[in-house]
């Protein structure tokens, strides 16, 4: 595979035997999964199947119950680790975009920037500017996130993510929650970004994207990884039982 | 012979509007107003008032509120943050502090401050009764106040700190950032609430005792109603009481149809 060119450097995002209950519901059953950096992984499979979960493990925001999570060779799981330090390279987008109401766009864009970078507002007005016009949105700056589209609030979504520099971006369905005549804008940026070179672990239902943007495509059922492989192939010829069973419901 | 329904309800109408006019003008002759105008809206005995009512009593009473509500917004926010704190023991006891003080009446805590500590310990507050007065109504307003402020927060979605948590922003950061500025919006209308019942409980600093220079509106109409055996300055106090918080909650309530409108 072509990620064998960058085996050298430590893997983006490695997750080992990670295990996730909520109360007596265990969700994840040891997942074990390697994102190099540069790759685009899409997480697809049935609603419950745990792929959110496994999302949001990643950067901590649910807490592992077992495994351990490593980002660019640092165990996130160890506590003495400084999680806010390790999340702004992590990039997080949302199913519902999670904008700040109560700042405009370029408050949204700034806050994390100035308060956690400690950038100046000149430098980090620049940036968000910068970061406006990639995702296509210069004109609204000064809009509030109340005034915009699904389509443009999830677009300053990523925009707001992509202030902070991160070497890796995570998604978790983030067209699950528009219009379907929104959901081509945002999958374009996200492609942009992809084609760009950023390394993306993306939860997705939109098995177009999943077939033409990823590198690789991993199905999820019951907590645990079914099947894993290049996407083309995993959706034209289907191997497990579950995953001919899930695709056959959603293609 | 069969009225018509809309017949019928005019003379419903035409009756309760008699029946109401009727005892309007009864209530009116048996009323001796000259007595009721001596009494309660003498005019030389108001004039008397001026201007201690304003520069003293009013004064007072717009002070002691703020006071008391700035000082129990403050420690409000912390006790609201403390009782959603992961911390047992914080949440142990900002949990005793606002069942405490919301559950006793407000003129119990005042006597226990301004009484219970200087006659039992021998403790004497610097600054006299009102200073253990005013410390009084901030621990009750604070109460109050950190159960508005706990509602609030937990108004606020929780995908938007995970949102300020996913771009490294600490607890604390996202707390003040993001939380807060939210959820003072949605507590608005209830801090206005609590903001117009202070300055009504303020009225309570009258069983501390005070001197000419501390009377808040009430003490001060009180004593004034017994110079002249007579009950004009307790209309002037009410009215001056109105003069604060009926413009303050329409003030409030324009506010919030702003702040609507922006969204």
């Amino acid at each position: 595979m072509s990620t064998d060119l960058i085996d050298v450097q430590a893997p983006a995002i490695e997750v080992r035997g990670l295990f996730k209950s909520f109360g007596d519901n265990e969700v994840l059953k040891g997942i074990d999964l390697t994102v190099t950096p540069g790759e685009v992984v899409c997480v697809i499979g049935p609603s419950g199947s745990g792929k959110s979960t496994l999302l949001r493990s990643v950067n901590l925001l649910e807490e592992p119950t077992g495994g351990s999570i490593i980002i660019e060779g640092i165990d996130v799981t160890d506590p003495d680790v400084d999680i806010d330090r390790v999340r702004t390279r992590i990039g997080m987008v949302f199913q519902s975009f999670n904008l700040f109401p109560h700042l405009d766009v370029l408050g949204n864009l700034t806050l994390a920037q100035r308060r956690v970078l400690k950038r100046s507002k000149a430098e980090a007005d620049e940036i968000a500017h910068e970061m406006l016009a990639r995702v296509g949105l210069s004109e609204k700056a000064d809009a509030f996130p109340g005034h915009l589209s699904g389509g443009q609030q999830q677009r300053v979504a990523i925009a707001r993510a992509l202030c902070m520099n991160p070497d890796m971006m995570l998604f978790d369905e983030p067209t699950s929650a528009l219009d379907p005549e929104l959901v081509g804008e945002v999958l374009q940026v996200m492609r942009t970004l992809a084609d760009e070179g950023m390394t993306m672990l993306v939860v997705t239902h939109e098995m177009g994207f999943a077939r033409e943007v990823s590198s690789r495509l991993i199905f999820i059922d019951g907590g645990v990884i079914v099947e894993e492989g290049d996407p083309r192939e995993v959706l034209a010829n289907p191997q497990h039982p579950r995953t001919q069973d899930f695709l056959s419901r959603v293609l | 012979m069969a009225m018509r329904r809309t017949t019928r309800t005019k003379l419903y109408r035409f009756t309760m509007y008699a029946i109401f006019i009727a005892i309007v003008v009864w209530v009116a002759l048996a009323t001796d107003w000259v007595k009721i105008t001596t009494v309660f809206f003498n005019v030389e005995v108001a004039i008397k008032q001026f201007p201690n009512i304003i520069v003293i009593a009013l004064r007072n009473t717009i002070l002691f509120t703020l006071i008391a509500f700035v000082g129990g917004a403050i420690l409000g926010v912390l006790f609201a943050i403390m009782k959603l704190s992961s911390v047992g023991p914080y949440r142990w006891f900002a949990t005793a502090w606002i069942e405490l003080f919301r559950g006793m009446p407000a003129i119990l805590t005042l006597f226990i401050i301004a009484y219970g500590l200087p006659i039992g310990l021998g403790f004497q507050m610097p600054g006299g009764a009102i200073v253990s007065g005013l410390l009084g109504l901030i621990m009750v307003s604070s109460a109050y106040i950190a159960e508005v402020v706990r509602s609030g927060i937990q108004a606020v979605p929780k995908g938007q700190t995970e949102a300020s948590r996913s771009l490294g922003m600490s607890p604390m950061k996202t707390m003040f950032w993001v939380v807060l500025p939210q959820g003072f919006r949605i507590i608005i209308p209830p801090m206005t609430n609590e903001f117009v019942l202070l300055l009504k409980d303020t009225s309570l600093l009258f069983v501390v005792g005070s001197t000419l220079a501390t009377k808040e509106l009430t003490t001060f109409a009180r004593d004034a109603q017994s110079v002249d055996a007579n009950s004009t300055p307790l209309i002037m106090a009410a009215l001056l009481y109105l003069v604060v918080t009926i413009p303050l909650t329409r003030a409030v309530a324009w506010l919030e149809r702003k702040m609507a409108k922006q969204r």
